[in-house]
């Protein structure tokens, strides 16, 4: 069969026609049949380094031997440091000056990825996640208390957590509406919130009777039963009257996890150290 | 010879009904999984989105869309186009007749409409591409094999000596998809009435099952297929020959060996054994060039024709799509190298990337698949309106261009920001960090699906004018025969 040509570049057709939709027969681009060997060619060095085989070594260390080898490069680097943390007191680590901007570095890194989804960026805080940026404490602030509670938690199942539960005074009928109502005027009136006052009147002998044990005469919290202060402006569930009457009927409870069973100690401590200089550290 | 030619100018009874019906649903289809994407990307960037409701949170609508797109969108735009174009190039109607066909379409959509209705009701295998449980793959499986069938058939009592290039593709995008679905999709169901199954592989070798499947997916699926779309639909539209047959033979060929064995690329850095990593690796380089082919073959083919780009946005839209395949199987390769994936896996860019391919190449070369089909089909003079394809073309082209630019941009940046460590050795940004810085870009992520979508509802409105006969009246612009004496080449030798 005679050749046919493309009549505008002249190129060999190969004769084939379906539906009126021919081929030329125009050769393989040089380039591209080039740049195909070298990747084959590429492809046969790079398995001599990590082979394609089960079983073979190559001239390289495997990736995973790579990842092990700067595992252990990036703790030889830390070592020294968390050698000194691991055997120092938290407060001769806050003291130290030299391990100051590791600890810092160490702690909020750790607090970014383990404690900031509840008590916030920074811990600023969130609605029944407490703020860690002030000097107000539910189980205290000291460096020791911080510690306690991060590692053993709050009302977790370790054996060790902070635990405390508020009484349930509506919804175990310990107190009816009203006098709920009442000792919300009441606990409200102790932080100079806007309140009935005659209601508040009514409150105060209530509240002596059944709150003051744990939060104290005047409201002011007990951090070694996780009392929270009642007269001042910070509410872990909410500063409404409705807020507060819903918590004196049937409060929530928060529960923070027992850490030390995630984190070893040391980290712990540089996490508490760090915490601790958010701003409120007693 | 003479016999043979004869044969084939005989008119023959094309059945076109059934490429009819799955043009629309392709066009229902992509309205479908265009709104829902951008619905997700929205939601992405304002969580409230998911409104608190099982059945419109992101981790149901996320396979909804995914799979309306690949398997709804694309799917019926594979056999809306490799249906007509087997008929057409055989010169022979479908084999198994009308009622054969209109199963394959009903048969097709009720599958897609039964894994839809799965995914918003939380019915999940919890593969990637292949959630559907047991009962809906084995319905696909039968359709599928009645697909096989029915194109097979047809190239069995063709009428020509030959088998044009875009069958192969189409023939072996088929055959590899009935493999790749049912090695896949093994599984066990805990009851015989009940939806819940469970995969006959565990732990690293089901990673490696799904990731062939995955892959091959991209390989046969998106990429196979919608080459044999391009090989047909782009020298009809451009009225030019195929540029080179060897061409098209070794790029085949190659591209079919090779990319059976890139999956692993999916794996690296994980349990899966470093010598299968390895070969997913140098395969996925190796492949760099037979997807590169395609390109080079339907570039080239506009040789001598650049020209009708001017006037023809339709040709616009599938050299555009040549265009992003380009990018995206050069991306692609390069993503696969272990070096690169150890920033880009699990980030944005693999988003982006799988974007670049799914709206550049996929979705624009179906376009225009779709655009030349329709006025062919309804035997209408040309569409409703040609401008309308243009704002079409420039207004999705801008939105792909948003959603792929926003994704490389947060997909490096959040590698970058997760391997980022302090001068003492500890991470410097926690994830939650590299979210919020995102979100300006996710809300550009979004308006590029708004962009696309717009698009996709012009068409739809082309279309549905166009049927109905309208002729918008508008002028053509028409290139002077003399404007592009010179764009001539000079006959070779």
């Amino acid at each position: 069969m005679a050749t046919e040509r493309d009549e505008l570049t002249g190129a060999e057709t190969t004769g084939h026609e379906w539906d009126g939709l021919k081929e030329l027969n125009n050769p393989l681009p040089r380039w591209w049949l080039y740049i195909l060997y070298a990747s084959i060619v590429a492809s046969v060095i790079y398995s001599f380094f990590v082979p394609p085989i089960p079983g073979v070594m190559g001239v390289f260390e495997t990736t995973r031997a790579v990842v092990r080898q700067d595992i252990e490069l990036a703790r030889d680097a830390q070592s020294a440091n968390l050698e000194r943390i691991r055997l120092a007191s938290l407060q001769e680590i806050r003291d130290d000056a030299s391990l100051r901007d590791f600890v810092y570095s160490g702690g909020s890194s750790v607090f970014a990825e383990n404690c900031a989804p509840c008590h916030g960026p920074g811990g600023a805080g969130v609605p029944g996640y407490p703020a860690l940026v002030d000097d107000v404490w539910l189980w205290g602030g000291t460096l020791g208390d911080i510690h306690d509670t991060i590692a053993y938690g709050v009302r977790s199942d370790d054996p060790d957590t902070r635990w405390s539960e508020m009484i349930a005074f509506g919804r175990d009928d310990v107190l009816n509406h009203s006098e709920i109502e009442d000792v919300s005027h009441y606990v409200l009136s102790l932080s100079d919130t806007d309140n009935d006052r005659e209601a508040a009147l009514r409150g105060e002998v209530i509240y002596a009777e059944n709150c003051a044990t744990c939060h104290g005469d005047a409201g002011e919290g007990d951090d070694l039963l996780g009392a929270p202060a009642l007269n001042d402006h910070l509410w872990l569930y909410g500063g409404t009257l409705d807020e507060v009457i819903s918590q004196v009927d049937n409060p929530k409870h928060g529960v923070m996890p027992a850490w030390h069973e995630r984190l070893d100690d040391t980290t712990i401590k540089m996490l508490s150290v760090y915490v601790h200089t958010l701003g409120g550290g007693q | 010879m003479t016999e043979a030619t004869a044969a084939v100018n005989e008119p023959v009874a094309y059945n076109e009904d059934v490429i009819r019906k799955f043009a629309i649903a392709t066009m229902f289809w992509g309205v479908v999984a265009f709104a829902a994407g951008t619905y997700i990307a929205f939601q992405l960037a304002f969580p409230l989105l998911n409104l608190d409701w099982e059945f419109t949170s992101f981790g149901r609508l996320r396979p909804l869309h995914t799979s309306s797109a690949i398997f709804a969108f694309g799917g019926n735009a594979l056999m809306a186009s490799s249906l007509y174009c087997v008929q057409r190039t055989c010169g022979v109607t479908l084999f198994g007749g009308r009622p054969t066909a209109d199963f394959l379409f009903w048969g097709y959509q009720f599958f897609i409409v039964m894994a839809a209705w799965g995914y918003v009701n939380g019915v999940t295998q919890g593969k990637e591409y292949a959630e559907p449980e047991w009962m809906v793959d084995i319905w696909l499986t039968i359709v599928w094999v009645v697909y096989l069938v029915v194109f097979a058939g047809t190239i069995l009592k063709r009428k020509q000596p030959h088998i044009y290039v875009a069958n192969w593709f189409f023939l072996a995008f088929i055959l590899t998809v009935a493999v790749l679905h049912i090695v896949n999709n093994l599984s066990v169901p805990v009851t015989l009435t009940g939806m819940k199954s469970y995969g006959l592989y565990s732990g690293v070798q089901d990673a490696l099952t799904q990731w062939w499947y995955g892959h091959n997916a991209v390989g046969f699926f998106l990429t196979a297929g919608f080459l044999g779309i391009m090989y047909y639909f782009l020298p009809k539209q451009a009225g030019r020959p195929i540029y080179s047959y060897r061409l098209s033979i070794v790029h085949f060929w190659s591209l079919i060996f090779l990319y059976i064995w890139a999956g692993p690329h999916h794996l690296h850095y994980t349990a899966l054994p470093e010598w299968a990593q390895s070969l997913g690796m140098i395969f996925s380089i190796m492949l760099w060039m037979p997807s590169w082919g395609g390109m080079i073959n339907g570039l080239m083919t506009l040789k001598g024709a650049w020209w009708k780009l001017r006037t023809d946005p339709v040709l616009r839209m599938m050299v555009a799509a040549i265009g992003f395949y380009g990018m995206s199987t050069f991306e692609g390769p390069l993503m696969g190298i272990r070096a690169v994936n150890s920033l880009s896996h699990y980030t944005d860019w693999t988003i982006g990337h799988v974007h670049s391919g799914a709206l550049g190449w996929v979705a624009f070369i179906s376009f225009g698949a779709i655009y030349y089909l329709v006025p062919q089909l309804w035997k209408r003079e040309r569409l409703y309106s040609i401008q309308l394809v243009s704002w079409h073309f420039w207004i999705a082209t801008i939105g792909i261009l948003l959603y792929i630019i926003s994704m490389w941009v947060t997909g490096i940046m959040e590698g970058l920001m997760w391997r980022t460590y302090d001068a003492n050795g500890f991470l410097q940004y926690s994830f939650i960090e590299t979210v919020q810085e995102k979100h300006f870009l996710y809300v550009v992520r979004a308006m590029g699906g708004v962009c696309f979508l717009t698009g996709a509802l012009i068409m739809a409105y082309n279309l549905w004018r166009t049927i109905l006969g309208d002729l918008r009246d508008e002028k053509i612009a028409q290139e002077p025969p003399e404007a592009r004496a010179h764009l001539v080449a000079q006959p070779a030798e």
